[in-house]
């Protein structure tokens, strides 16, 4: 037994139990919590995974910017109104059976091997080594993939004009949708 | 020069993004000197293209990138420059930047002012794109474009009922037009495997067969009968009044309803190849022409007398078109666009004067009072007319010989008959409008007053243009300098003139037929004569009717009231549309609705009929259940119902639902098929 | 050594934990949060793959993801606190503008 085995069952075993205190727990607060662990797990499998970069980004990004922002908001809207959650949506039960149903056909794809992934071997254990420079991956991202890195920043900056925005709408402004909802 | 081509339309594009950011919030009332600005400088740039495409009549072919490589289709955003498209640039350019000005005095203190030059702007590049495009999907980027322009700008007055509904009719009637010229699109390029003007043309002659080049003719044809406003589909270009008047003038008389004459004339080499094509189109318009007049004679509305004579001026250029007689009917676009454009910047002076009034009933004696509108008006008439020296005369005279050369006696006669309507509802406007005793209300007559120099100085430049604008370049007739110019565009020589080799095998035959028609010089002079007498006859007709007899009419009304209200209703045809057209549509998109309702129920539930019949039986009950009552039953078809209803709740959630449930077959399918 | 498939199993069942919150959850903050739940699934299965191939074109993906995420992130809850100040409230069940 290996000791990364015990690591990823950690891990795993961690993300999956705070994914579902944020799919199931009813304070809004606990959930975000949660959330945040959530993250922390998946970069130490990315770290596991020789993603190094990747992991650092998770855990600024995902873990820093974005949970911190989803607090803000949180805690921006009067807290008390939304902390305890009505919950039973009534098309709950059928959405578990459903995605229930869907795992399980996701995992038998998965272990039977009918997705025709090649076994993983000594190959990729020896490209893992390659593929976990930081270095490589910045060469790659500044030279074949540079145009989409811009994308995404232009993709970013139209985010943030947007956001502005939408959350200085006026009050009279979103009510006018409901009129028309009305109508 | 001219490959700066492409900043004829980039300067209103620049326009419309200028005047659309900032326009409501910094530019305001100062929105004209943009909007006016910009199509100035394409106005100059466009003379100098024009120029230099007179002193080599290309054609230049101006590439500017690659727009869609898809497989086989390669579409270029490339810019053609030859005489053709140099006549159109002249027309779309002139007119629309006269009608620019002339909107600073007729626009001024609207509050969506630098909205209306945002899309004025706008129109000018989408016309521009249309006419410059080197192939048919940049065209039909234009004309999509220009159906927009017109919508919006038909619509300008969204708050009035009436206008945004006239602009919802003109939207949907041109859609109809626009999958036949989509159609047309698909065909020329499953034949020809190409859309650029250059290869398709090129390759015409040889590639296409009779019968597909009929069939390309009519489905570009049905594009051009929703845009030119031609039988059946004209209803929109009456409503579209409702628009400012230097919409109507731009839009509604000048350029864009003449898309279709363009389009047609600009794909002379297929319909060259398609003579049954080319006999659809003249009857279409010499039928339009003569219908839309005959509605002319008796409206009361100023613009709409002047929109049923767009729309029968535009057939008369279809049927100068559809006998063969392209150059002819490209010449009285442009002269129409002269004098059309004056007629409705004139209306819209009057309108102007009068504070709004549009009913001529409500006019008269008004040449004292605006007299500059009052005599630029009046040329405008002489020349739709066909009054010579007027532009019209010369057009127009020209489009009644080819027709009457091309042997179609019966379309000859039908245009004549139509050059008599037209003399006629001219002049009935003007006697009514400016002449006889006063009929104004007491409280228009106060403001009565002539429109400010913007105003005034397009219909004046107008006004010349429409005395010499078709004197000199159609002198003499048939031989003159607008004929050899455009004589050099590929299929639009005359049948006659021994292009043999352009004009294509198929009318090759007719040839020999067609110079048998060749007029002797005394035909000729009989058949201007007979136009010429036709035109005073109508004239004549309007003064007896309407200066010295004014109750005439009335009675004439009374007698053959019949008639009378046939026309003044239009021929009902907008009440018959409604009942044969929009309401069997109505019905059937109901039924369709109801149908995808109950099917989409049966297959996501996955349900038998029978579950449907449950659950409207569950709806049924579940009226009952939210009105109080209880039912020992209700739980379980509650629950039908709830799932039933639920699918179109307008709940993101259930739409995710639905998504999920879609993923999740086809993982299924994946792993079990 | 840890084999592929272990983390598809892994990122499969966050992907499946995501999508019954995006479903179930009434309160618009907690969607979006489903919605990053379901997205992490599917980054830990794009490096798992990315490792498998030897490769970095999978963690590049990651990357942009996650650029997307911050960004719908950002908007989305502009749009959440836009809807509670039009509406008073948060939860989703209660909004049905897509209703006809």
């Amino acid at each position: 037994m290996d000791l990364s085995f015990l690591f990823f069952y950690l891990f795993a075993a961690v993300a999956v139990g705070a994914a579902l205190v944020v799919v199931l727990n009813r304070n809004i607060l606990h959930c975000a919590m949660a959330l945040v662990l959530m993250f922390f797990a998946i970069a130490a499998l990315f770290l596991m995974l020789g993603a190094e970069f990747i992991a650092a980004v998770q855990v600024l990004v995902y873990a820093g910017a974005i949970m911190v922002l989803f607090l803000f908001v949180i805690l921006l809207i009067q807290i008390d109104r939304v902390q305890m959650l009505r919950f039973a949506h009534r098309q709950s039960p059928l959405v578990v059976i459903i995605a229930v149903l869907l795992l399980a056909e996701l995992l038998y794809m998965i272990i039977r091997g009918t997705l025709g992934i090649a076994p993983g071997g000594a190959d990729a254990a020896a490209a893992g080594a390659a593929s976990g420079s930081t270095e490589a991956f910045g060469a790659l991202l500044y030279t074949t993939y540079l145009f989409p890195f811009e994308v995404a920043s232009v993709l970013l900056l139209a985010a943030m004009i947007g956001a502005i925005l939408l959350a200085r709408l006026d009050k009279e402004e979103v009510g006018g949708v409901s009129r028309q909802d009305m109508s | 020069m001219i490959e700066w081509v492409w900043l004829i339309p980039a300067l209103p594009a620049a326009g419309v993004i200028i005047n659309g950011l900032l326009g409501n919030r910094y530019i305001k009332e100062r929105a004209h000197y943009v909007g006016v600005g910009s199509t100035a400088l394409s106005l100059l740039v466009a003379l100098f293209v024009i120029g230099a495409a007179i002193k080599n009549p290309g054609p230049h072919n101006v590439r500017l990138f690659d727009w869609v490589v898809a497989g086989s289709l390669h579409v270029d955003v490339a810019f053609l420059v030859d005489p053709l498209s140099a006549v159109m640039l002249f027309v779309v350019c002139g007119v629309g930047f006269l009608v620019h000005v002339y909107s600073i005095g007729y626009m001024r203190g609207d509050p969506g002012y630098p909205r209306f030059f945002t899309w004025l702007n706008l129109f000018m590049f989408s016309m521009l794109l249309l006419i410059l495009g080197n192939n048919y999907l940049l065209m039909f980027v234009g004309w999509e474009g220009v159906g927009l322009c017109s919508y919006l700008l038909i619509g300008y007055w969204f708050e009035r009922k009436s206008a945004s509904d006239a602009a919802n009719k003109a939207f949907i009637v041109n859609r109809i037009g626009d999958a036949g010229f989509l159609l047309g699109i698909f065909l020329i390029f499953k034949t020809f495997g190409s859309l650029a003007y250059a290869q398709v043309f090129a390759a015409a002659p040889g590639a296409l067969s009779t019968g597909v080049a009929t069939a390309i003719g009519i489905a570009l044809f049905i594009g051009a009968v929703g845009k030119s406003a031609q039988l059946p589909l004209y209803v929109w270009l009456p409503d579209a009044m409702e628009g400012p008047t230097p919409v109507s003038a731009l839009i509604h008389a000048a350029t864009m309803v003449t898309a279709g004459v363009y389009m047609v004339a600009r794909s002379a080499v297929i319909y060259n190849l398609a003579p049954d094509a080319l006999l659809v189109v003249a009857v279409v318009g010499a039928l339009t022409a003569i219908f839309a007049a005959s509605i002319g004679l008796v409206q009361n509305d100023i613009k709409r007398v002047l929109a049923y004579s767009t729309v029968s001026q535009l057939g008369y250029m279809f049927l100068a078109l559809g006998v063969g007689a392209y150059i002819s009917g490209i010449f009285h676009l442009m002269t129409h666009a002269f004098f059309k454009g004056l007629l409705f910047l004139g209306s819209g002076s009057v309108i102007h004067a009068m504070s709004g009034e549009q009913d001529m009933r409500r006019m008269g004696a008004l040449r004292k009072h605006i007299p500059i509108t009052a005599i630029t008006f009046y040329i405008g008439a002489l020349a739709i007319s066909g009054i010579p020296p007027f532009a019209g005369f010369w057009s127009k005279d020209e489009i009644l010989a080819e027709a009457f050369k091309s042997g179609h006696y019966v379309l000859w006669i039908i245009g004549v008959a139509t050059a008599l309507m037209t003399a006629f509802y001219m002049f009935r406007l003007i006697y009514l409008t400016f002449y006889g005793a006063s009929r104004v209300a007491e409280h228009a007559a106060h403001h009565l007053h002539e429109s400010p120099p913007s105003m005034t100085a397009p219909l004046v430049i107008l006004a010349g243009l429409s005395i010499i604008g078709g004197a000199i370049p159609g002198f003499p007739p048939e031989k003159g300098m607008f004929h050899a110019f455009l004589s050099q565009v590929p299929g639009m020589a005359p049948a006659g003139g021994g292009h043999a080799g352009l004009v294509g095998t198929a009318l090759a035959a007719q040839e020999g037929a067609q110079a048998a028609h060749e007029l002797s010089s005394a035909m000729h002079w009989f058949l201007i004569l007979l136009s010429v007498a036709v035109a005073v006859a109508g004239w004549a007709l309007a003064k007896h009717f309407y200066v010295r007899r004014p109750h005439l009419p009335e009675r004439l009304a009374r007698r053959f009231g019949g008639l009378y209200r046939l026309l003044l209703n239009k021929y009902w045809v907008d009440e018959i549309y409604d009942a044969v057209i929009v309401n069997p549509c109505k019905r059937f998109a109901t039924f369709l609705w109801n149908f995808d309702a109950w099917v989409i129920d049966g297959i996501v539930n996955a349900t038998s009929r029978l579950t449907v019949l449950n659950a409207d039986f569950s709806a049924f009950f579940d009226r009952y259940t939210v009105d109080g009552a209880v039912n020992g039953l209700a739980s379980v078809l509650q629950g039908w119902a709830g799932v039933f209803r639920r699918l179109q709740t307008g709940f993101v959630q259930n739409y995710a639902l639905a998504m999920l449930l879609g993923i999740f077959a086809i993982v299924s399918l994946y792993l079990f098929v | 050594m840890i084999s592929l498939q272990h983390y598809l199993a892994l990122g499969a069942i966050l992907f499946a934990i995501g999508v019954v919150g995006v479903l179930t959850r009434r309160n618009a903050i907690l969607i979006l949060m489903a919605i990053e739940l379901m997205l992490n699934g599917v980054n830990i299965t794009l490096i798992a793959f990315a490792r498998h191939a030897g490769n970095l074109t999978g963690q590049i993906f990651v990357l942009f993801i996650i650029t997307v995420a911050a960004a719908e992130a950002a908007v989305g809850l502009a749009l959440v606190i836009a809807l509670f100040r039009g509406r008073d409230t948060l939860n989703v069940d209660e909004i049905h503008l897509l209703k006809w």
